[in-house]
């Protein structure tokens, strides 16, 4: 009896795996965006015989140093912000990606090709406020600032990333002009100094979940926000409304964390989810733009008209620049962290 | 020393005890060892290691050694760098020593990737082609900022990330010095996290006590049922509590619609994203670590002190706080150095509670550590955290001079 236990075990235990779908780990962030990738990639990729295992981090790009410096590698395709990309290329984090096998560069945005990342969706920083509670409409960043015209507090992200930005457009500046300015000490001081002019109306925010419900509690007149999420809550029954201009527009990639150990099926599924049919499918979920250009042509115009890639949308948006906040990111955060002190 | 048979036999039976009674600690030793000692000599190893620039650019490193560090260094150290740089193994040594550049001289990170993809250069091997061909590559060659941290970092250990930890730096020429204004955030930002620490022990005993002396009174099965209601706050998730306190507090939130309703206010309280807020929920979090350790001290206080007092001629609220509450000490202080300490490690409750002043030192560990990946600055702050943590208990020691200890 015993044996026959036993040689049942083993038996199952060799024939199981040959019957097991292979399956790959995916790693998102969560929220909307994760339920539209969910539609649009890993349930229909599922049907090629490979299963996703939907994961949510919030971008610990610590996690996958540690991983691929100790050389166990448990996430096998990563959505990763757009300074995560450049670094962790840099720093031999992720794959070197092969574009013969993900359908070749030319239908991408040329922002969308890199050398270890490929684009998922353009998203966008914008201002936004709740359209049943503000009167008015507010059409640029010096509306942001002006406390008289539009009463209230200002939600803005914890850190200097986008904040910088806006309050130079706020104090003037060209969104052509944002970051050569940025970039000299004076600029700098500028947009500190504009946003100290500011500081007793900020409510911070953490988590890109928190604007979209400052907006519906009313606690913030008007807030800094990602797109997406504004769509999400009006797909809920809300009335939040964006103000395009000035906004900050940028990427999330794909990458595959340096020696997974199922590559291809990895490759496979990037491969599948940058196809124009994917991208419109989830482009029709969530307020992001596709990255392929052919996925616009089967979109309608109400899901074109939300998409921060849209020309109407897009007309005075600024592309963030990667490579300014690579250098100047560290520095510029403690300033922050310095300012907020004082 | 004893000689005789039977004194040798005893000697070895408590020899074989001992060694008996340590046997059987070893494995929490072990264990001590490996989850706590062992973390922590890391945590100051990585503090002060330095091993990015030495690894990868030490003929750069040799090449600056009589450098005055003014000025734009002699043509032999741009070609010893273009040898360095084209002599590593993987691009992502050199990802590492930019991102180390980069954090003593930002723009670093972009100048030398830059450098390394366009190599090898072509044409004059000699050293002052070498360095032509660098400046019309990237201009920025020329500025002795970029010199400098290499010839700072040239050494495999570091003092820098313990300095910067305290607002100092090295200059060019290695002599410490403060850093500038709008970059000193350390200091006060550790100063702000024993300012919350210290308000959050405060209302914990303020509230904790009143609360434990009651339940103490009470008799065991009424007390057993109450002390269930401090526990069961005390097991739920504190991310759940956090989020519940988002829900009471917020401007169209439980507290506000009643003080509203009652008329008390007018417009809503800002009772949420700043301190008072943080300092809300770490109190609730916090309060059951004030509570069982005074509980369990006052328990132990014989009732008939009190009485002995009072009969003896002594005012009720006299004998409770000059015959009472002195033998409460213990607990006291055993709950107020569990919560303080506690709350200085406090990261998740402010980040997503408070304002961008409110956060604690923690959270910048957090940010070095996912965000920069700056793990050396991260090591850094961790062992000054660490280090005022134990400087702090040693004066409560002092201070305090009591039997309770933590460790």
């Amino acid at each position: 009896m015993k044996k026959s236990i036993l040689s049942v075990a083993l038996a199952t235990g060799l024939v199981l795996p040959a019957f097991a779908q292979q399956q790959i780990t995916v790693v998102n962030f969560g929220g909307a965006n994760a339920n539209a990738q969910k539609k649009a990639y890993y349930e229909p990729f599922a049907k090629t015989g490979i299963q996703v295992v939907p994961v949510e981090y919030n971008g610990e790009q610590a996690k996958i140093k540690a991983m691929v410096e100790t050389k166990k590698v448990s996430w096998d395709v990563v959505e990763v912000e757009s300074p995560d990309v450049a670094r962790g290329c840099d720093e031999g984090l992720f794959e070197k990606l092969d574009y013969s096998k993900l359908g070749g560069k030319a239908d991408l945005l040329p922002a969308a090709v890199s050398e270890c990342g490929i684009g998922i969706f353009v998203w966008s920083t914008v201002m936004a406020y709740n359209g049943d509670k503000l009167k008015g409409t507010p059409a640029t960043w010096a509306d942001f600032w002006d406390l008289k015209k539009f009463p209230g507090k200002r939600g803005m992200r914890k850190g200097a990333r986008y904040n910088l930005e806006f309050a130079l457009m706020a104090d003037g500046v060209k969104s052509a002009d944002v970051y050569k300015v940025l970039a000299t000490k004076d600029g700098a001081e500028r947009a500190f100094r504009k946003l100290t002019e500011l500081k007793p109306s900020i409510q911070w925010w953490e988590a890109g979940a928190q604007p979209p419900q400052f907006l519906v509690a009313g606690d913030v007149a008007l807030t800094t926000v990602y797109n997406g999420r504004i769509d999400a809550a009006n797909r809920e029954g809300r009335n939040l409304k964006i103000t395009w201009t000035g906004g900050i527009y940028d990427l999330d990639y794909w990458v595959i964390p340096k020696g997974t150990p199922n590559k291809d099926a990895a490759m496979k599924f990037i491969a599948f989810a940058s196809t124009p049919q994917a991208q419109a499918e989830y482009a029709k979920n969530i307020a992001y733009g596709p990255t392929n250009t052919k996925a616009l042509a089967q979109l309608d115009a109400k899901v074109l008209g939300n998409l921060p890639t849209s020309p109407a949308n897009s007309k005075d948006a600024l592309q963030f620049n990667l490579k300014f906040w690579a250098d100047q990111g560290e520095e510029l955060e403690k300033r922050f962290a310095s300012w907020a002190a004082q | 020393m004893t000689t005789s048979p039977l004194g040798r036999q005893l000697a070895r039976a408590d020899r074989r005890r001992k060694l008996r009674a340590f046997s059987l600690t070893l494995p929490l030793l072990a264990f001590l060892l490996l989850t706590f000692l062992v973390p922590i000599a890391a945590l100051f190893q990585r503090a002060v290691e330095n091993p990015e620039v030495a690894a990868a650019l030490p003929r750069t490193v040799a090449a600056l050694g009589g450098w005055d560090r003014q000025g734009v260094p002699a043509a032999e150290a741009f070609a010893a760098l273009v040898a360095d740089l084209g002599s590593l193994p993987d691009s992502a040594d050199a990802g590492a020593v930019a991102r180390r550049l980069n954090t003593d001289a930002p723009g670093a990170r972009s100048l030398l990737m830059g450098t390394y993809r366009a190599l090898p250069l072509d044409g004059d091997a000699d050293a002052a082609g070498v360095r032509a061909r660098l400046l019309a590559l990237d201009e920025r060659w020329a500025e002795p900022r970029y010199w400098q941290a290499i010839a700072k970092n040239g050494s495999r250990w570091t003092p820098d990330y313990l300095l910067a930890a305290v607002d100092m730096r090295r200059d060019a020429a290695g002599q410490v010095e403060r850093v500038p204004e709008d970059q000193r955030a350390f200091a006060r930002i550790l100063g702000r996290t024993f300012a919350i620490s210290a308000v959050v022990t405060l209302c914990c005993l303020l509230l904790g006590y009143p609360l434990a002396w009651w339940l103490s009174t009470l008799p065991a099965r009424r007390a057993n049922v109450l002390m269930i209601l401090v526990l069961v706050p005390f097991w739920t998730s504190i991310l759940v509590r956090v989020a519940a306190w988002i829900v009471l507090l917020q401007s169209q939130g439980l507290v506000n619609r009643s003080l509203m309703g009652l008329g008390l206010v007018d417009a809503p309280l800002p009772l949420l994203f700043n301190r008072l807020g943080v300092v809300i929920a770490m109190t609730h979090i916090l309060l059951p670590f004030m509570i069982l350790p005074l509980y369990s001290v006052m328990k132990s206080v014989p009732a008939t002190y009190v009485r002995a007092a009072v009969s003896l001629g002594s005012p009720p609220l006299a004998a409770f706080f000059r015959v009472y509450v002195p033998q409460t000490f213990p607990g006291v202080g055993a709950g107020a150095l569990l919560v303080f300490i506690l709350s200085i490690g406090y990261y998740v409750t402010p980040a997503l509670l408070g304002g961008a002043d409110d956060q604690m030192l923690s959270y910048y560990i957090a940010q070095y550590t996912n965000v920069n990946i700056n793990w050396g600055m991260a090591c850094g702050l961790g062992a000054l955290l660490l280090s005022a943590t134990l400087v702090l208990y040693a004066v409560y020691r002092r201070i305090v001079k009591s039997e309770l200890s933590l460790g």
